[in-house]
């Protein structure tokens, strides 16, 4: 029972509590959950209180990995921010890496060469296809599973991971895309390789949804959970999959149609509830279309340059003026702001972060549930903590 | 979508006394935005969000930006007059005059419902120390939170009617704003406030001499000329 109401859906419950202590129903209490605790995935606090096991009321608390990395940026040309990006996201940092390039290309007026885009392409699905494989295990970890399903996960992350470092050198720190193109061009070798693994990712699909998407376990902890309705979803700018989930058709992949997206045949997955349940189906169904993209990518893939000739890596120095770029990263819209003014340096530089912002909403999606029910709907939003902070 | 300039007409049209300027973006991506006044900006934020034809019901991203004051020189050339006759010289006069700076905060806005945008937006402070408030425009779009609260964070831009205006990622007791240009770095990061540094301070009175005590009191050799 919940004695303190909460406030509306969509309005933030103000930065004190409203009844500490009720004389007819005994005291609230106030518990800090994190930055230190497994379940917060990083270092991220969340000061709940508690009605006996629900929450009345939750304030994330952010800054425990502040590294003022766009300062950083500020201070260093275009280019060496580049290896910088891979450290917002460790699980996806060719996307990261491309979000960047594509800005950063949008803001010299730069042309990008069409087999770095189809790589990029490729790239950025496998980078969606590690992701989310990693969030569904990590979930089930927040649900009580004991790592089998995270583990499960983890063999096929590792495949895929052998690819990266075998074509950028680095497993997680891929520094992978430059402006204009891409960094190394990969061998027949490694297409088929990576071809073939795409190819048998639909069986570990198969196997991991038999295993758990009836599971009863999952079914009765997520269902109905965290529900987000889509008008205040949209409001809070909320993006990627757990906007999806509540139904509302808005990919960029297809709204901005950047890249060679157009080119692609491929589906977006919506949710009907917007629950946990719905942000975990979007994953698994995200996966299956990142697949058919992959195999159509690997088919058309067309030989030629991978770097634009025109392409100035050195003393570059964009024309004065201001962009926002923007793609859809596997956690939601990752866009970078950049401001230049002719310097070698950028004058402003911002991520916009997706984790960030997708947990505007965290409160109004916990308030009535239990805390585990809270670890959970954590898990289903997808942070990384790295990003969250910059 | 209509054009900026059709945008802000409209808006001139609508509220009267408002100024809506049409900053341009000199660069490829010529994306060009609207410069509010901080007086009708909740207004017109509003406005954008509900009008039938732009809908932009989604703030992508909002964003603080840091312009010192500059002082800007400027030459000009002067064709003075021979008095002798002879052909006229032509010197160069050199006229300073600095520009005030400001605090500027930009927002990005797209439609959902119509799958257009960006309209770029952005409002600014009249100056960088004590006139720093902007409205806070999260009571129109939620998702300006925690993005206006890391601007007042890093920027030090007061948003007012934002509902929990607090520190974002610095810790609460920090005094500066860091992402400001003129920002300089304290020698020593590790310190911070404590709630026993009050108590510190006070311990110190009990003891007689500072702790380098046992290091002067050492016999010192003698130097000789």
């Amino acid at each position: 029972m919940i004695t303190a109401a909460p406030a509306p859906f969509g309005q933030s419950s103000g930065p004190t509590v409203r009844r500490v202590n009720d004389p007819l129903h005994g005291d609230l209490l106030e518990v800090s959950m994190g930055p230190q605790h497994p379940s917060t995935h990083g270092v991220f606090r969340m000061d709940v209180t508690l009605d006996g096991e629900v929450i009345v009321k939750l304030k994330p608390v952010f800054g425990y990995l502040h590294r003022n990395h766009e300062k950083i940026a500020e201070n260093t040309s275009y280019l060496s921010s580049m290896p910088y990006t891979d450290r917002l996201d460790y699980l996806c940092s060719m996307s990261t890496n491309w979000a960047y390039a594509m800005a950063v290309e949008k803001l010299s007026g730069q042309a990008v060469p069409d087999r770095a885009q189809y790589l990029r392409v490729i790239l950025a699905e496998l980078t969606r296809i590690v992701n989310h494989a990693c969030l569904v295990g990590f979930l089930f970890n927040d649900l009580g599973t004991s790592f089998t399903p995270l583990l499960y996960a983890f063999r096929e992350r590792e495949k895929i991971i052998d690819l990266f470092e075998a074509l950028s050198g680095s497993r997680m720190m891929c520094n992978y895309q430059r402006f204009g193109g891409c960094r190394v061009d990969p061998t027949p070798e490694w297409l088929a390789a990576a071809s073939k693994l795409v190819d048998n990712f639909p069986r570990f699909l198969d196997e991991y949804e038999t295993m758990l998407t009836g599971n009863e376990i999952l079914l009765a902890r997520t269902q109905g959970v965290g529900r987000l309705d889509p008008k205040h979803a949209v409001n809070a700018g909320i993006t990627g999959p757990v906007l999806r989930a509540c139904g509302v058709n808005y990919d960029l992949r297809k709204v901005d149609a950047y890249g060679f997206y157009p080119r692609f045949d491929f589906r977006v997955p919506l949710g009907e509830h917007g629950d946990t349940y719905d942000r975990y189906m979007m994953r698994i169904l995200e996966m299956r279309e990142s697949v058919k993209i992959l195999q159509q990518a690997f088919k058309v893939l067309p030989a030629g340059p991978i770097m634009d000739p025109k392409a100035k890596l050195r003393g570059f120095r964009p024309k004065p003026g201001e962009t926002y770029g923007r793609l859809e990263g596997p956690k939601g819209e990752l866009g970078f702001y950049l401001l230049s003014d002719g310097t070698p340096n950028p004058y402003r530089y911002r991520v916009r972060p997706p984790s960030l912002i997708n947990l505007t909403l965290l409160e109004e999606m916990c308030l009535g549930h239990t805390v585990a029910d809270a670890v959970v709907i954590l898990g289903s939003i997808d942070i990384v903590l790295g990003e969250v902070d910059r | 979508m209509e054009a900026l300039d059709q945008i802000r007409d409209r808006l001139l049209a609508r509220f009267s006394g408002a100024s809506v300027a049409l900053v341009t973006n000199p660069g490829p991506a010529a994306e060009h935005s609207l410069l509010l006044d901080p007086a009708h900006a909740r207004e017109i934020a509003l406005f954008l969000r509900d009008d039938s034809a732009l809908q932009l019901d989604y703030c992508s991203n909002a964003t603080g930006i840091d312009w010192p004051e500059k002082e800007i020189v400027e030459t000009k050339k002067v064709s003075v007059l021979d008095p002798a006759g002879g052909p006229a010289k032509i010197t160069e006069e050199k006229t300073k005059r600095v520009e005030p700076g400001c605090l500027e905060a930009v927002y990005h806005l797209y439609s959902m419902a119509l799958r257009h945008g960006p309209v770029v937006i952005r409002m600014r402070t009249a100056n960088r120390s004590d006139k720093v408030n902007l409205p806070s425009l999260t009571p129109v779009w939620r998702s300006c939170d925690f993005q206006e609260r890391e601007i007042f964070d890093l920027y030090g831009i007061v948003f007012d009617g934002h509902p929990d205006l607090r520190r974002l990622l610095m810790w609460d007791e920090f005094k500066d704003h860091p992402m400001r240009k003129d920002y300089v770095d304290p020698d020593d990061f590790e310190w911070e406030p404590t709630p026993h540094a009050g108590v510190l301070d006070r311990a110190k009175m009990h003891y007689s001499a500072p702790a380098t005590l046992a290091v002067s009191a050492a016999p010192q050799p003698e130097v000789k000329p």
